[in-house]
């Protein structure tokens, strides 16, 4: 079950390539990156780089390339590039994305393209930011199954009705591209951030989890669930399409009917 | 041999101090407050279109309202208690949301400290001050054109 948000039609024209393996049309951008090295210079500031690139390219070839062919210096994560290791989050054109699942044809080519560190978490260089804060409230939330009773001599068996439940949110790759669009978390890193609740979903709503209470009651801290303002800037973001806000709404219900 | 020690997260030693979350106090308050938002609006929705209409919609509409109506209204059990209803839901929904923003819009401490006593001032005022109007309303001032008071 997708429930990954259309992509917008493309901008360019990408003229039909009739039958056999024609060519790749090119265009050129302009790659506005966000730079910063604390050791040079304590002010971040944007650097121009002016690219030819293909049409089947993505904004991580584009980063590529100029590390590769213009600047060495120029620092970002990127592991599997496909969309599953979540290490290539950044704000691109203001939008919290993956740069390997962003083609640059999608983007208005017209204009520079914007690339930045994710907002809200301490920029270490360039692209990279310290995910400390964020793993440190996703490790708060007990992201692992805590059960209880007789340790079974099989598998723990579940009914395909139970595993739908919380089937949405086990697509979360800790990429924070949620906790990182969110304005509550922009304000002071206190609140849990959507990617935690997002994952302690994944083990509340578990049929074989038992400490589904424990982690209700984490969440109905002054910085929880209650902290969110339904914004749905996470939904948006998320490169998953995770409904995120729906399950924080979910999370903040449970922890309801659990108190009555 | 390597003793066990107790599990302790790793790299969490060099956190960035901003995003130690301070242990907060037990308690519902926070989830009390967003049922509160919830439940108010539902009544206020009624209570404020319930004002609206026979304030102005209903009679004479907007030109029959003067001092006298006013009075005539609270000598009225039922809209002594409307009002009442409604000035208490209003202040507390409306001070709730503004506490929210206050949370979220300030980034220091010191400044939420401040902001909020200045609001919650302003509340008590105006809650206690409204309260004591409704119930201690007289509507014989001196030269009161009404006729209950001749």
């Amino acid at each position: 079950m997708s429930t990954e948000a259309v992509e917008p039609a493309s901008k360019i024209d990408l003229a039909a390539v009739g039958g056999g393996g024609g060519e790749i049309p090119q265009f050129d951008i302009t790659l506005r990156v966000r730079r910063y090295n604390p050791e040079v210079s304590e002010e971040a500031e944007w650097e121009d780089f002016t690219l030819t690139m293909f049409g089947t390219d993505r904004v991580l070839d584009a980063l590529h390339k100029v590390k590769w062919e213009h600047d060495g210096s120029l620092s970002f994560r990127r592991s599997c590039a496909h969309g599953i290791c979540g290490s290539d989050a950044m704000r691109i054109n203001g939008r919290n994305r993956l740069a390997c699942k962003t083609l640059l044809k999608d983007l208005d080519t017209s204009k520079p393209i914007t690339v930045e560190a994710i907002k809200g978490l301490p920029v270490e260089k360039d692209l990279i930011v310290d995910m400390e804060p964020f793993f440190q409230s996703y490790r708060e939330i007990m992201p692992f199954l805590v059960s209880k009773g007789h340790e079974p001599s099989g598998e723990r068996y579940q009914s395909p009705e139970d595993r739908e439940r919380y089937d949405d949110t086990t697509k979360c790759i800790l990429c924070a591209a949620c906790t990182s669009s969110c304005p509550v978390f922009w304000t002071d890193g206190q609140y849990f951030g959507p990617a935690a609740i997002v994952n302690a979903h994944r083990f509340i709503f578990d049929s074989r989890d038992d400490a589904g209470d424990m982690r209700l009651e984490i969440l109905n801290d002054k910085e929880g669930v209650w902290r969110c303002r339904t914004t749905f800037n996470c939904t948006e973001a998320c490169p998953r399409g995770i409904q995120v806000t729906k399950a924080i709404a979910e999370v903040k219900q449970a922890v309801l009917a659990r108190s009555m | 041999m390597a003793t066990t020690t107790e599990f302790v997260p790793p790299r969490s030693g060099r956190i960035d101090k901003k995003y130690n979350r301070v242990p907060g106090k037990k308690g519902n308050f926070e989830m009390v407050a967003w049922l509160f938002m919830r439940i108010s609006g539902l009544f206020l929705v009624v209570l404020i279109f319930g004002h609206l209409i026979t304030n102005l919609l209903v009679g004479d509409g907007i030109n029959g309202l003067d001092f006298g109506f006013v009075a005539g209204k609270w000598a009225d059990p039922l809209w002594q208690f409307w009002d009442l209803a409604m000035l208490w839901l209003a202040m507390l929904h409306g001070t709730n949301g503004v506490r929210t923003i206050i949370n979220d819009y300030a980034d220091k401490d010191r400044t939420r400290f401040w902001l909020k006593m200045v609001l919650y001032f302003a509340t008590v005022v105006i809650v206690v001050l409204g309260t004591l109007v409704i119930f201690t309303f007289d509507p014989c001032i001196p030269g009161s054109p009404l006729e209950v008071c001749n």
